[in-house]
């Protein structure tokens, strides 16, 4: 194994930037000459707008200009597409898939949505001048709830979709669902509300916006996870202009988390204004305004049916689910709607799945992905189903998930509904799990804390989990001629540590030391194709991509290296870094090869010079990194407050590249799916005004709210990945919502409640255990056996 | 408008600010310091940690001004001769950062945590005392075993952070005030006396 390859957990390159206080996050790095952008928002949830009058607020001192929906209207700004189709509820096509539109033109449709930019020498000018900008608003009834969106009565978002519903995924076969049923011999019924949450990555939104005269060109340097995305949606859709005439790149960015693999209206306006004013245009959202304007995510109302039999083997699962889009399709809403549906066969052998998903519009800020995006939505009511059924046939939940697991030997395995497993031997991970966490101890712990006053409960999850699903990614390789690396991804780093592990995989490949490989800026004009990090791909599809690059590489310079050998191309290994003419004891190190390469002089004719290679490559896939994880906590009765006791996941990421960077993001993957379980809730009032719009309101997991986490691996390699990689980015968040929530409501099982819904906040579990009568009604326990 | 005077890492610094100018505002935007990050507005999140007079503070709640005649530190400031301080290093051998967002506010705040309670404090003691950190990526965890290694390897550095808690850094303010560290043991010295007589004189004022 080499030093700096694959396998080892090697120290982060990136990180003595970002300790030092040297990273170059976008503002840190806004041009001296920058104009600061401040966006009037809408105060109203829907409305027409009547007028709006800029006329005093243009005197303002220091304002360089204010545009409006009339302005866009003038340059025919476009809005941003959803990427993923569906069907018309009454199936008589596509859905109604109105633009995530950038600026307000005559009707807002969530407060927080843009009216007007006012453009001003400094923030504070641009935020007097915003206070003098009149804008005259009719008010109009607001959709806010997603439960009642198409209740009669209910105005109308959208005239093209009068009762708000946008749309019907139907998915699986109804009849064999039905004729399953029809046998069952227990069937277990539950509804999960999937709560509302803001992804809050703590460095906020963030847009510089460059208009370079001189090439007749946009250029936008950002805080996003896709900068090729990102641009291709920006030149044909907002700008519409060829895509060579904008530029995007990406530098430090302070967490993404699906949030900034979504456009957002400010990525348009800073450009937008920027060629208007032919000045560089910055703007930095405020946390609050990130509150109301940063696509939220999750927000589902599901149920679910499951039929076992008499053996509580799983014979059929129903499920049907309203989700909410917000008022317009974001990139990725109906994405997080039905685009992840497949997830419902979890680890489960399920003879048969139907499932009908309707989404639809409300007066709210749209819905966009967040870690998992779709897949927790659909594995947390699955996993809510399984101990649910268990609540009621009083069986081990434990017991009940290990007769219905999906067997090592019959991988890969066709779950019937969408996907194909790779790869995972879920019965070993289960037990693992369970042994980590002393499963078959815990009533005795149960039993304990009763004593004590106290309610604990314990909670398994099982999550398998699609991963690098988009394939497709570019990479150059470029040798200088002293042997050194540079080399360029789609991917972009905020925080997943590709520069690492990517480096390590150069490193593997071409035998190059980790000093001698430089990684290129996420950055349109490096590179032109790319799908950037989101997915879980970038370790698998990386994986595939450097090692195909590091191939091709070595294909031309073994071309190189058999003008000194003396030999053909094919007589030559690679070995260790240095090229072996066979059988003979002549070699060649990588760095000469690469510094004859570079001396087209010193090649004979007929050579081509030079090393570097570059391509799209598209590795089979996709992968499914799975794992079971357990979570305790204890709950006390008299002030709902939540102790999170311990935490134990057993993963398979396949092989991993750097396996402290694996437990990292299994760490950190866990803390966000519990935030969302323990109090991350957002929520509106009946106008659709935000209640939650700060770290105040908005219960964000503190170091204090996540217990100790125990890692342990059981890694089973994907046969479809060249390197057995399978990816490690999200399963941490979609296996920590259900294992966190059947412990919640494991804990409250002794009070005969069967669900409770997240977010499990001291109010609502207080309030939860007193309607239950108490812990006093709880009959004296009895000590497990 | 009022005019600031500041020790900042080492260096005594004079602009003129107004009146509602934000210490971080101050480090940023006049400084350059941009390693003093911003991630809310309520005093919450913890990136804007830096240290005033010795103490570890929210620089996005205090106005510049108030601190006139103070000694700050920034993350920019931590680092001694081209070394990592033990607690930066602490941060990278733990993994305890990701996206580095928060990580320059956790850090200042653990440096403090650490000269206070030592390399022994348990895990729930720490965590408790990251209350005012927010970290979106790491669950934690890592940052929990990283204060813990560097407050172990601040005391077995006593010797060299008697060093880091002496100036360092400008002559000329409007360089970055990271560029300049002192080269030798004698311009450490006299640039720390130089800080000692400024911190001396605004205390008499
Ligand atoms: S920016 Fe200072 S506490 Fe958040
Ligand atoms: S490392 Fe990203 S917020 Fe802490």
């Amino acid at each position: 194994m080499k030093k700096f390859g694959v396998g080892q957990s090697v120290e982060r390159a990136e990180d003595a930037r970002l300790l030092l206080g040297e990273g170059r996050y976008t503002d840190d790095i806004v041009p001296a000459n920058a104009l600061r952008l401040f966006v009037l928002r809408s105060p109203h949830a829907h409305a027409k707008i009547l007028s709006i009058d800029k006329t005093a607020s243009l005197e303002s001192k220091g304002v360089a200009g204010i545009l409006t929906g009339v302005d866009a209207d003038e340059d025919d700004l476009g809005g941003f597409p959803s990427l993923v189709p569906s069907n018309a509820p009454d199936g008589s096509g596509p859905n109604f898939a109105p633009p995530f539109s950038v600026i307000a033109r005559d009707i807002v449709r969530y407060a927080g949505e843009p009216v007007a930019i006012v453009m001003a020498d400094t923030l504070d000018q641009a935020k007097d001048a915003a206070e003098l900008i009149k804008v005259e608003y009719a008010p109009l009834t607001a959709v806010v709830s997603l439960a009642d969106a198409d209740k009669p009565g209910m105005p109308s978002i959208w005239p093209e979709c009068p009762d708000n519903n946008d749309s019907l995924g139907v998915f699986g076969d109804k009849a064999a669902v039905e004729e399953a049923f029809s046998k069952a011999a227990s069937i277990h019924s539950i509804d999960v509300r999937v709560s509302r949450v803001a992804v809050s990555p703590m460095e906020p939104r963030v847009a510089t916006g460059v208009w370079n005269e001189a090439e007749g060109r946009y250029e936008l340097t950002a805080g996003v996870q896709s900068p090729h995305m990102t641009r291709t949606q920006l030149a044909a859709c907002i700008f519409k202009v060829p895509p060579s005439k904008v530029r995007v790149r990406a530098l430090d960015v302070g967490g993404g988390f699906g949030l900034k693999g979504v456009p957002h209206p400010e990525l348009a306006l800073v450009m937008w204004a920027a060629r208007r004013l032919g000045r560089p245009v910055h703007w930095f959202s405020e946390r609050s305004e990130g509150f109301l304007s940063d696509c939220h995510s999750r927000d589902h109302i599901s149920h679910c049916d499951l039929a076992l039999d008499e053996d509580a083997r799983i014979v059929g699962l129903k499920f049907n689910s309203r989700a909410n889009l917000g008022a317009y399709i974001s990139l990725a809403g109906m994405h997080c709607a039905q685009g992840n549906i497949g997830h419902l066969s979890g680890v489960y052998t399920t003879p048969a799945i139907y499932a009908e998903v309707r989404a639809y519009f409300t007066n709210t800020v749209p819905i966009a992905s967040y870690r998992g995006a779709g897949r927790p939505e659909a594995l947390v009511v699955l996993e809510r189903a399984m101990d649910a059924a268990a609540f009621d046939l009083g069986m081990d939940p434990a017991e009940l998930r290990r007769r219905n697991l999906i067997q090592p030997e019959q991988m890969p395995y066709d779950t019937g509904f969408q996907f194909t497993y790779d790869s995972g031997d879920y019965p070993v991970s289960q037990t693992k799990a369970q042994e980590a966490a002393d499963w078959a101890g815990f009533e005795k712990r149960r039993a304990e804390a009763l004593r004590r006053g106290k309610l604990r409960g314990i909670g398994m999850g099982h999550v398998v989990e699609i991963a690098s699903g988009m394939r497709d990614e570019m990479g150059e390789i470029e040798i200088e001629a002293d042997g050194s690396v540079t080399f360029s991804t789609g991917f972009h780093n905020h925080g997943q540590g590709q520069e690492t592990t990517m480096r390590q995989l150069i490193s593997e490949f071409l035998a190059v030391p980790p000093e001698k490989i430089r990684m290129k800026d996420c950055d349109t004009d490096v590179q032109n194709f790319g799908l950037g990090s989101a997915g879980s791909r970038a370790a698998a599809v990386g994986g595939a991509l450097i090692k195909t690059l590091s191939e091709k590489v070595i294909e031309k310079a073994k071309i190189i290296a058999a003008i000194p050998l003396e030999t053909d191309a094919a007589q030559i290994e690679f070995v260790d870094g240095t090229f072996n003419a066979r059988g003979t004891n002549k070699t060649a190190t990588f760095a000469e090869v690469a510094a004859l390469a570079h001396n087209p002089m010193g090649l004979p004719d007929g050579f081509d010079g030079g090393l570097a290679h570059k391509q799209i490559v598209r590795p089979g896939g996709p992968t499914f990194p799975n794992g079971c994880h357990i979570c305790e906590v204890e709950i006390d009765p008299e002030t709902g407050e939540l102790d999170a006791i311990g935490y134990w996941v057993c993963e398979d990421v396949g092989r991993s590249i750097n396996p402290m960077i694996v437990k990292g993001q299994i760490h950190g993957g866990v803390a966000q799916g519990l935030g969302q379980i323990f109090g991350e809730f957002i929520e509106f009032d009946r106008e659709g005004q935000l209640l939650t719009g700060s770290f105040m309101d908005y219960q964000m997991p503190r170091a204090l709210d996540i217990p100790h986490i125990t890692t342990i691996s059981h890694d089973v390699p994907s046969p479809n990945n060249p390197l057995g990689i399978k990816g490690a980015g999200e399963s941490g968040t979609v296996g920590a919502m259900p294992a966190g929530l059947n412990a919640v409501c494991d804990a409250l099982k002794p009070l005969g409640i069967r669900h409770f819904d997240m977010p499990a906040s001291p109010h609502r579990l207080w309030k939860a255990i007193h309607d239950a009568g108490g812990i006093d009604a709880i009959c004296k326990p009895t000590e497990a056996a | 408008m009022p005019t600031l005077t500041l020790a900042v890492n080492g260096n005594i610094v004079t602009r003129e600010v107004t009146s509602s100018t934000l210490l971080v505002q101050f480090l940023r935007d006049q400084l350059g310091l941009t390693g003093t990050h911003v991630g809310c507005d309520s005093t919450q999140c913890g990136a804007c940690t830096v240290h005033l007079n010795g103490d570890a503070i929210k620089s996005c709640t205090a106005l510049a001004l108030s601190c006139d005649g103070g000694k700050v530190t920034t993350i920019e400031g931590l680092a001694q001769n081209g070394k990592l301080h033990p607690m930066q290093e602490a941060f990278r051998a733990n993994h305890g950062l990701q996206c580095g967002y928060c990580t320059p506010g956790f850090v200042m705040a653990a440096v403090k945590i650490a000269e206070r309670l030592g390399p022994n404090a348990d895990e729930e003691t720490l965590r408790e005392e990251m209350d005012g950190n927010l970290c979106r990526c790491t669950g934690y965890q890592n940052i929990v075993k990283s204060i813990r290694a560097g407050a172990k390897a601040m005391l077995e550095n006593e010797a060299r952070d008697e060093i880091s808690s002496s100036p360092q850094g400008l002559t000329d303010p409007d360089a970055r005030v990271c560029n300049d560290a002192p080269q030798t043991q004698e311009q450490s010295a006299e640039r720390k006396a130089q800080v000692d007589v400024f911190i001396e004189n605004s205390r008499g004022s």
